[in-house]
């Protein structure tokens, strides 16, 4: 996994709520038996109308975000289906972190194990990142999870508070299997004390 | 001894270790795969030269790829039948259970799951799959995982989870009349919200849930996900002895297993961190009108008006979802008029419900401009269904009588909405463009979805009049 420790980028806003891995990516790319390349059909439905067009309205279509790899979002980012294709799909657009009010729980997951940082925010300080980055397009955020922060040159300044094990694993960018196969003991007598059950 | 929830005891019995940052590592009794989820996840054991810890514990099918139609074996887009191929060599060359799409017992997976009595009181189950939640109607632990921790329990037999918290959600009284366990969940949902539930594992408690049979059980369980619920779980009780005896995969020593399972209920005075009280006689059939499943209202209902809502974010979204699903706010539900319905998916597919629906259908006609299938949930609910004549109902009236898949749940086979097209649709995710793009989906009980295949628009089931069998 690649490890996150601090990050400047460009924030892209996207106003909605309750954004679904549906939406992130939609099913027929799910066919695919790879891990990469999913980074094009992002959010497809919301960037290309029915004959694969770019719809020019939509965020990351607008030049002015090009290249942007902080997303802002509405609460509830990532409910639905568990498709681990929705945490590739941002990584492999060049997103590093995203902030919202709330994130869903399996997409959490999914998106820590990626290296995707998720920063949960109050409500407040995500409508205005969301419309500061609407306002100035071009504006950027500094992240850290040294120091659990999120940051502009205009004088923002939030702290976020995430879960040690998640932070630990992204900072040194640890990867989850080879951390349980050190406590291949625990297992073994784990499953030790299953074969005695009876049943 | 402290009083312990359900939920707490399975996951202590399942501790493998605990660490000072308060992650668990939860050993894993039953893996569930499927081909969309899993390929990326063998071939990461490839990579690493590694196998399956316990392969034994891993049981594989096809569903979502799946064609319905009669030849089920021609699979035409090359990228599906590629990845189907592919779980196919996976389960071959690392040694796992398959049931193939020509298997008497293929089915989806959170339907065969149960129905082979692979699903038990006590396990804690994971797939790559969010609807995973399905099984802890059995007092299971069981909840979707993504395609890493997929490979994870593949190699470790164990996930790392951090304790979630719990909710308490009891459905008090008697259902009235043409409410079903389907609107128990929709009412739930529309109650606390598609995140009420985020963070937490729900136990759902109650005479209206103990009174459920295991199939409305799984209904209710199977669309916890929708309220963001890590895990929904209802305790085991005689209903759930009674389903499970005599199936295939139950362990051999049934009443060692019994005497157990008899002990996972929450105990007198176990603490949640949250409660929801919900009156069943209050509960009505239910219609989803937006684009997530907590946006439904009673059939009696209309269709609300965005400047009702609270937040200017929530006037937005509701905004938004009528603009997508072309609704006019304060058009009453029954004035909606629909082009298809499908009667399938892991939420309500299974042999009660074809049975309900069935009694509903019998000696109507399907609306002439509404196209509807039925896709029974595994091949042994088809068989089942056909032993008892209900395909015969079903085709009579003008429904499609499919083979078993995921299907237009979600659309990843041929079955799809057209653009603009409105479904009524027993599954369990009204998203923008699941079923299709441009899609319109609203989720309805199967006899909600059955009268409005007749009717063609949303119909009061509770005023519907059942025709009696008619003499052969
Ligand atoms: S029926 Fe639908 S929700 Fe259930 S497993 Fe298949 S695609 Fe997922």
């Amino acid at each position: 996994m690649r490890p996150f420790r601090e990050h400047t980028g460009i924030v892209a806003p996207l106003d909605r709520t309750n954004v679904d891995t549906d939406q992130i990516i939609p099913k027929q790319f799910l066919k695919r038996i790879e891990r990469t390349g999913y980074g094009e059909f992002l959010f497809w439905d919301w960037r290309r109308d029915g004959d694969g067009k770019a719809r020019p309205e939509f965020v990351l279509n607008r030049d002015e975000y090009a290249g942007a790899s902080i997303l802002v979002a509405g609460r509830n980012f990532g409910c639905g289906s568990s498709r681990e294709h929705a945490a590739w799909a941002l990584v492999d657009y060049g997103f590093r972190a995203i902030i919202a009010p709330s994130f869903a729980d399996i997409f959490s997951t999914n998106a820590a194990i990626n290296g995707l940082l998720l920063i949960t925010l109050p409500d407040g300080d995500v409508q205005r990142l969301l419309s500061r980055a609407q306002k100035h397009p071009g504006y950027k955020l500094h992240v850290s999870l040294v120091t659990k922060t999120v940051s502009d040159d205009q004088g923002f300044l939030s702290s976020f508070s995430i879960d040690e094990f998640r932070r630990t694993c992204l900072l040194g960018g640890l990867d989850e299997i080879g951390l349980t196969l050190k406590h291949e003991t625990d297992i073994a007598a784990y499953e030790a004390k299953l074969g005695q059950r009876g049943w | 001894m402290f009083a312990k929830t359900l939920f707490q005891k399975i996951w202590e019995q399942h501790l493998v270790r605990e660490n000072d940052d308060g992650r668990a590592l939860l050993y894993i009794d039953l893996h569930l795969v499927h081909e969309v989820t899993s390929p990326q996840a063998f071939e990461g054991l490839r990579l690493a030269g590694t196998k399956l810890r316990r392969p034994e514990l891993t049981i594989a099918t096809v569903d979502h790829n799946v064609p319905t139609t009669a030849n089920r074996q021609l699979i035409t887009d090359p990228i599906a039948a590629q990845q189907v191929e592919t779980l196919r060599r996976n389960c071959r060359d690392f040694g796992v259970r398959f049931f193939d799409i020509d298997s008497a017992e293929q089915g989806i997976v959170h339907v065969i799951g149960p129905e082979l009595g692979l699903t038990q009181p006590g396990m804690t189950i994971v797939c790559g799959d969010s609807h995973t939640s399905t099984h802890g109607a059995f007092g299971a632990l069981a909840f979707g995982i993504g395609t890493s921790e997929v490979e994870h329990v593949m190699a470790t037999q164990c996930l790392w989870q951090k304790k979630p918290k719990t909710m308490q959600i009891a459905v008090e009284g008697e259902l009235p009349f043409g409410a079903t366990a389907k609107d128990i969940v929709l009412a739930i949902i529309g109650r606390i919200g598609t995140d009420g539930a985020t963070g937490h594992v729900i136990e759902y408690r109650g005479s209206a849930i103990r009174s459920l049979s295991m199939e409305g059980r799984m209904t209710v369980c199977n669309m916890s996900i929708e309220a963001g619920a890590r895990a929904g779980m209802i305790a085991p009780d005689e209903t759930t002895f009674a389903y499970l005896r005599n199936r295939r995969f139950i362990p051999k020593a049934f009443d060692k297993a019994l005497a157990h399972w008899q002990t996972l209920h929450s105990d007198e005075g176990a603490r949640f961190d949250s409660t929801v009280n919900i009156d069943a006689a209050t509960l009505e059939p239910f219609v989803t009108w937006g684009t997530n499943p907590g946006q439904v209202v009673p059939i009696s209902g209309r269709v609300p008006d965005p400047v009702m809502a609270g937040s200017d974010a929530e006037q937005q979204s509701v905004a938004r979802a009528l603009e997508y699903m072309d609704l006019k706010p304060g058009t009453a539900m029954e004035d909606i008029p629909i082009d298809r319905v499908f009667i399938g998916s892991c939420t309500n597919a299974r042999i009660e419900d074809l049975r309900a629906t069935a009694e509903l259908v019998r000696g109507y006609r399907v609306h002439p401009r509404v196209q509807a299938m039925v896709v029974p949930g595994s091949q042994q609910v088809k068989r089942a269904a056909e032993s008892e004549g209900l395909d015969r109902i079903f085709k009579a009236a003008g429904f499609d009588w499919r083979e078993s898949g995921c299907s237009m749940c979600l659309g990843m086979n041929p079955d799809i909405l057209k653009p603009g097209e409105r479904c009524a649709s027993t599954s369990n995710r009204n998203f923008e463009g699941r079923q299709g793009r441009g899609g319109r989906t609203h989720l309805v009980s199967p006899p909600m979805a059955a009268a409005a295949a007749i009717t063609g628009h949303f119909t009061d089931v509770r005023k519907w009049r059942f025709k009696e069998a008619q003499p052969a």
